[in-house]
């Protein structure tokens, strides 16, 4: 087996550009939590599975765990501390504190990631509809009813204000 | 091995998969010339989302990691002349919101939501899952039900193979080391009611049973129909006895009966920890019982003025 081979990444990450050089073998999340110190992303199972590692890249959710870093040559990365820190899903956040839908919180940045996607689309959803959204997540703690309940109040007051704009 | 303490820093351990090297190609013939060079030391990277977890977990290890995401040739869904071509690298999201999917191939739009879940769907592709051969994945059983033909090329030229031809067993097919899978052509056919059906742990988790069917009816005959099972056997497996047991007849309580009872003769099962042998063949006649009526269901809604 030769040595580690790596190759220079060009990609802007919560609106920064970034550039680095990165093993060829390494994974999305393992070079935005080591190398960038973005460790809002969590890496929980590492196949695909858990969802703790989602990310928005190119405006689509995805898992980062199955991807690797050189795929996000030329992306545009958007993780938990952007999606944060541009306030898109400030009340979801609240929600979530309102709702208790967290309790150790290791599936919280995951969780809001896969959720943003369904406030986005902006549309009014069944109990159902947002558990089988949310299905590619998993948390331990909170048997996902609060969780569930903080998503529909967030949408139903998206909902509601908007309406109020009209 | 010094033990991690108050105070230390957790240095994030760098990578997870074995070594390999990379190439992000940027044509086809850059694909196939690495094919024909590497063979089995080269793996095609598309989708990922089940060549990750492979490296990931270092159950994968090739030398050469061939990533096609940049070849244009591979993407996009048309239609023309009866016959759907799906490119290998349309994403299942992309499938799964195509208005021509929905329109020639509902059978492929409604399995399409039991297809992994969102943050998956947005990375895999319709070449992956076939290539891939995951006995209980949809999409083989879907393309086996439709009597799809995979386009195959390498240096040498290009070949079509059906898709009853194509798999042949777990994560096994009929792609030599040097071709590359293309695209699938799958002929419309108008008429014909699809039911897809499937059981699972989790919504959008690997199957534990399930069923692609589709059925034309003339006059409340079946005049032709298709079935795939999946999630059964170490390939999808097509339900010749079950159809034999509908043709020529109405879709009612007796032909449903006698569909299910035909099932043994169509399906060994293969037990593992998600379900015994046994309890997959009780819920595929469960599957069938229900594609049946939610088939005539559908009919008979359809025929209402």
């Amino acid at each position: 087996m030769g040595g580690e081979e790596s190759m220079p990444i060009r990609l802007t990450v919560n609106g920064e550009a970034v550039t680095h050089v990165v093993p060829v073998r390494q994974h999305l999340v393992d070079f935005l939590r080591g190398t960038l110190g973005l460790t809002g992303t969590h890496v929980g199972c590492e196949h695909g599975v858990c969802g703790a590692c989602s990310l928005r890249v190119d405006g689509v959710l995805v898992r980062g765990c199955l991807m690797l870093a050189v795929q996000a040559h030329g992306a545009e990365v958007v993780t938990i501390e952007g999606l944060d820190a541009s306030g898109e899903i400030a009340d979801l956040q609240q929600a979530f504190v309102e709702r208790n839908a967290l309790q150790c919180g290791f599936c919280t940045p995951g969780m809001l990631m896969a959720a943003a996607e369904l406030l986005r689309a902006g549309e009014q959803q069944t109990r159902a509809a947002i558990r089988e959204h949310l299905a590619g997540n998993f948390c331990r703690c909170t048997g996902y009813h609060a969780i569930v309940d903080a998503v529909s109040a967030t949408l139903e007051r998206r909902a509601h204000a908007g309406g109020k704009r009209v | 091995m010094a033990a991690f303490g108050p105070g230390q820093v957790y240095r994030e351990p760098g990578v997870k998969a074995p070594k390999f090297s990379y190439v992000r190609a940027a044509s086809l013939g850059q694909v196939l010339e690495l094919l024909e060079r590497y063979g089995e030391d080269a793996q095609i990277l598309a989708g990922g989302q089940s060549l990750m977890p492979a490296l990931n977990m270092r159950l994968s290890a090739p030398r050469l990691l061939v990533d096609i995401n940049g070849i244009a040739a591979l993407q996009g869904i048309t239609c023309k002349e009866g016959v759907v071509r799906i490119g290998a690298l349309a994403r299942h999201a992309e499938v799964a919101t195509s208005a021509s999917i929905r329109q020639y191939l509902p059978l492929i739009a409604a399995a399409m939501p039991h297809v992994a879940h969102l943050a998956v769907r947005n990375r895999g592709t319709f070449g992956g899952s076939i290539a891939l051969a995951d006995p209980a994945a949809e999409l083989p059983a879907c393309a086996l039900a439709l009597d799809a033909r995979f386009v195959l090329q390498s240096l040498a030229g290009r070949r079509e193979v059906a898709a009853a031809d194509f798999f042949k067993g777990f994560y096994a097919t009929a792609r030599l080391p040097n071709e590359l899978l293309i695209e699938a052509l799958i002929p419309v056919r108008q008429n014909w009611v699809p039911v897809f059906l499937e059981l699972a742990r989790r919504h959008g988790d690997f199957a534990i049973a399930g069923v692609a069917f589709q059925v034309l009816l003339a006059a409340g005959i079946v005049a032709d129909a298709r079935l795939a099972y999946f999630a059964s056997e170490a390939r999808p497996t097509l339900g010749l006895a079950t159809l034999a047991a509908i043709k020529g007849q109405r879709l009612d309580q007796t032909t449903t009966e006698a569909a299910v009872s035909a099932l043994p003769k169509d399906l060994a099962p293969i037990g593992n920890a998600a379900a015994s042998a046994k309890l997959r063949l009780h819920l595929q006649g469960v599957l069938t019982r229900r594609a049946l009526q939610q088939a005539q269901a559908t009919i008979t809604g359809n025929a209402r003025p």
